[in-house]
């Protein structure tokens, strides 16, 4: 029932790395780390999700905030790592298709 | 119709704090059923959203936060989950004509709350809502047991030359 996030920073690229939960209880703190990042003109943030253990929908809100955020702004919102379970709920709610999602598993079969 | 149930309830103030204590609580009736890992991924997330639900929309940040009640029938082949809450009640009616996925919006058009109901109906198998008295909503979600069981001793077929 926790979040973690680590963040790192090379010029204008920021990554975060999310452990944890993301529900009602921790998307705000999600927020509070990623919107501001994407405001600022031409930051590239980059997610990553693989230690993610659970997602809901406050958690898809978040992302939907920042990626409008990030196109207010000329910054770009970008997604990595994503867990089958996490590609579910995005898929499912047809995120999939207005999101940056970097591919799943490396190697992995067509 | 079976009717013998177990019947488990509990009562968490409405506050982000205690959602998870719900869903893990669900999580851990649902594993003793014997759902499979997918399911119960699935009822988590419905019943968060049911409860996110009421921690957002039904009490005002001036009043008092008040109380979910989350109930669980258990049955043999399906598990039954109610979430009411007793604050004031949203509009249904206009709720669900928003529901749906975000298919051919625009990331303008997109708005960052109202998925939460679709995923329920998406990831439960029967979803009922009601309006008269505070909101209740009652999901359920079948145990497939039996089906599993029978495709275990099913040849799949070879593909054909």
């Amino acid at each position: 029932m926790n979040l973690q996030i680590n963040q790192d920073q090379i010029n204008e690229t920021y990554e975060l790395k999310l452990t944890g939960e993301v529900d009602a209880y921790t998307a705000p703190k999600l927020k509070e780390v990623m919107l501001p990042l994407t405001e600022t003109k031409g930051n590239i943030v980059i997610v990553d999700l693989s230690g993610i253990e659970y997602m809901d929908s406050t958690g898809l809100g978040i992302f939907v905030g920042a990626l409008k955020s990030s196109k207010a702004n000329s910054s770009s919102l970008k997604l990595r790592g994503m867990t089958e379970r996490v590609k579910r709920i995005f898929e499912i709610t047809g995120l999939t298709e207005v999101m940056d999602i970097e591919s799943g598993v490396k190697g992995e079969a067509l | 119709m079976r009717t013998a149930s177990d019947y488990i309830e509990m009562k968490v103030p409405a506050k982000p704090d205690y959602v998870g204590v719900v869903r893990l609580t669900i999580s851990g009736l649902a594993n003793r059923m014997g759902f499979a890992f997918d399911e119960i991924e699935d009822i988590k997330i419905a019943v968060s959203e049911a409860v996110t639900n009421v921690v957002n929309h039904a009490y005002t940040d001036t009043e008092d936060k008040g109380q979910v009640r989350v109930g669980c029938n258990i049955y043999d082949d399906r598990m039954e989950i109610t979430v009411v809450d007793q604050g004031k009640s949203f509009d249904v009616e206009s709720i669900s004509k928003n529901l749906g996925p975000v298919d051919g919006k625009s990331v303008d058009q997109l708005h960052e709350g109202g998925l939460g109901l679709f995923l329920i109906d998406t990831l439960m198998d029967k979803v009922e809502i009601s309006s008269e008295a505070g909101i209740v909503v009652m999901m359920t979600k079948y145990l497939h047991r039996d089906e599993v069981e029978e495709h275990v001793d099913r040849i799949s077929p070879a593909p054909s030359q």
